[in-house]
Parts: C-alpha cells; sequence; structure tokens
C-alpha cells in the first residue's frame, strides 16, 4: 500500500516537474548558477548510481559482484566505440550473464 | 519517403522503448507488481528516474530516499521544458499532454534539428515512439521475470547500470568538468554506502555537482555545458545525448 502511494507521488511529481518547465518564465534560465548546477546534476546522480550498483550489495555493504562488474565494464568498454544504445545493453547483459555461466 | 526528423525519431525511439524490458525486469526483480511497474512507465515516463526508484527499493532503502532521488533525476525535465517552450507553443490541452512527452530523448531530437517545424516534427514523433515501445516493453519484461525468476542469470543486473552509463558517456565526452563531477559523485557515494541508508548516498553525490566549479581560473568557459552564449566544447546540454 504504502508503495503504491510512493509510486502515484513520484508519478505525480516527475510530471509536474516537466509542467512546470513548459509553463515557467524563460528567464529563469538566464541565471547561471541554475544553468550550472542543471547540466551538472544528471551526471553526478548518474554516475553515483552506476558506483553504488556495481560496488555495493544494495544495502549498506561494500562488495564487488564480479560479474556485474565485467558487464558494466564491457558497456563501457561498447560506448568507447560508439555503439549503439541497444547494443550497448546487450554486451553489457551478455557479459554478465556469461561471467555467471563461467562460475564467477 | 519519411522525413528525417520522422525517420531519425522513429530510430531512436524505437531503440530506447526497446530498454524499457530491462525496467520492467529491474522493477519486478526489485519486488514491484506487474502493474506498479506500468504504471511508473505509463505515468512517470521517465526512465533515469525510474530505475533510480527501483534501484533504491530493491537494496531496500526508505521508499522516501527513492522517490527523492527519482524526482532530483526527474527536475532536469524541467530544464528542458525550459528550453523546448519556444519550440513548442501549444496551449491548453495539448500542452498538458506535450509536457509528459519532455523526456532527454525527446529534448535531445527536438533541439537539435535546424527549424522549429522539424523540431516540433521530430519531439511528436520521438515522443509516440518511445512511449508506446517502451510502456509495451516495460509490460513485457516484467512478465517475463515474474515467470523466470532470477534474472540475475541473464545478467539483467548489469542492464540498468549500462543504461546510465550510456545516458551520461555523451555528457562525459564533453569535458573534463563533467567527468570531474562524476568521478567525484562516485567517491561521495561509495564513501557514504556503509554509514547511510540506501538511497540516501546517491542524493549526497548531487553535492559534486555544486562542489566542483564550472569555471576554472584560466577563464576557461567551456566544459559545464551550460555557459552562455556559444563557443564552448557542448554548447547545448541535450546536444550531445543524440543516440543513434
Amino acid at each position: 500500500m504504502t508503495l503504491w502511494l510512493v509510486i502515484i507521488g513520484t508519478c505525480a511529481g516527475c510530471y509536474l516537474l516537466k509542467l512546470a518547465g513548459l509553463s515557467a518564465p524563460r528567464r529563469l534560465l538566464d541565471h547561471p548558477l541554475v544553468r550550472r548546477f542543471a547540466a551538472a546534476v544528471p551526471v553526478a546522480l548518474l554516475a553515483a548510481l552506476i558506483a553504488v550498483q556495481t560496488g555495493s550489495d544494495g544495502g549498506q555493504q561494500l562488495v564487488l559482484d564480479p560479474a556485474r562488474a565485467g558487464g558494466v565494464a564491457a558497456a563501457a568498454i561498447a560506448l568507447l566505440l560508439r555503439a549503439p544504445f541497444l547494443v550497448v545493453l546487450v554486451v553489457a547483459a551478455a557479459t554478465a550473464a556469461g561471467l555467471r555461466l563461467l562460475g564467477l | 519517403m519519411l522525413s528525417p526528423p520522422v525517420r531519425d525519431g522513429l530510430g531512436m525511439g524505437v531503440a530506447v522503448g526497446l530498454s524499457g524490458t530491462a525496467f520492467g525486469a529491474a522493477a519486478v526483480t526489485a519486488g514491484l507488481s506487474v502493474p506498479q511497474a506500468c504504471v511508473l512507465s505509463l505515468f512517470a515516463f521517465t526512465g533515469a528516474s525510474q530505475f533510480a526508484l527501483v534501484g533504491v527499493i530493491a537494496g531496500g532503502g526508505s521508499l522516501a530516499a527513492g522517490a527523492a532521488g527519482a524526482l532530483l533525476l526527474g527536475a532536469r525535465n524541467t530544464l528542458y521544458g525550459l528550453r523546448m517552450a519556444d519550440l513548442l507553443p501549444w496551449r491548453g490541452p495539448r500542452r498538458l499532454l506535450a509536457a509528459h512527452g519532455i523526456i532527454d530523448e525527446t529534448a535531445a531530437g527536438a533541439l537539435s534539428q535546424p527549424t522549429a517545424a522539424w523540431a516540433r516534427t521530430s519531439f511528436v514523433t520521438v515522443f509516440a515512439s518511445i512511449y508506446l515501445t517502451w510502456n509495451l516493453m516495460t509490460l513485457v519484461g516484467a512478465l517475463a521475470t515474474e515467470r523466470i525468476g532470477d534474472t540475475d542469470a541473464f545478467g539483467l543486473d548489469a542492464m540498468s547500470a549500462a543504461v546510465f552509463l550510456a545516458l551520461i558517456a555523451p555528457r562525459l565526452r564533453e569535458g573534463h568538468r563533467e567527468r570531474a563531477v562524476a568521478v567525484l559523485a562516485a567517491a561521495i557515494a561509495l564513501a557514504a554506502v556503509p554509514f547511510l541508508p540506501p538511497g540516501v548516498p546517491v542524493l549526497l553525490a548531487s553535492a559534486a555537482a555544486l562542489i566542483v566549479p564550472g569555471r576554472g581560473p584560466s577563464g576557461r568557459s567551456g566544459g559545464d555545458g551550460a555557459a552562455a552564449g556559444s563557443g564552448g566544447d557542448g554548447e547545448d546540454p541535450a546536444r550531445g545525448e543524440v543516440r543513434t
């Protein structure tokens, strides 16, 4: 039940954030601090998510799952080679699955 | 013949939408029901936020921290909306509908078009194609995972980190500042993991966006992709995110 409330709240919040941008006065974007923070926040959050998902058990333990880390590393290599989005995802999953099959 | 914004838009829309499979799988693995996964894709409809929420839930983190992370990530859509307000001049119900389509991919597509008409065409094409495939594939991924059970054997757990990596890759290529922010944020998050409840380390890491200075003492203005005017590397934050 609580989970449903959080999901509905997240949906409403995400939509209102989108609508706010389309409806807000455009000069808000002229503020350099707003632009700077806005440009960097997604990079910070996503990098942190990658680190936590790769380097922890999802809880409070720092552990490296070798198969998962291998999958993420393979994705990074695919991105360096400018592979398309879907190829990157398939490479990540296939590498992690392959490493697990090998017993890692 | 399809016009270029339609052709490119369909290609990007379908490719990105297919990764909805990974979201559906991640959501059910985290303990969400199939309807819950589908409601998120239908009504939140912004991939990174959705992955962030289920990632925290999967780790047993507090729901509040998960929702806060999702909304912080969703705030970048506000910025895209500000930038696209001139290109999408609709009012009333059409604006309410268009707002739902403001995400990374539609912004990247629309903002890279040479004319306003093409920008609108691109927006509508990318929005429609991603919305349909993303939601359909969320359902497929969620149902499949419910049947299969252990999705780790298929490496699906590595996929959501790969999605995040693909989303920030164009930004990391842009400049030193983005890379510094990314490395610092990752370090902050990992250092905080043993001490804070799940979900909170990621929120704390957003401080990296404020800590790393925007301009060096040499007066170099590029790098953060948001310098006013033009000329620096990556003058348009959304532009670099166009994928093929």
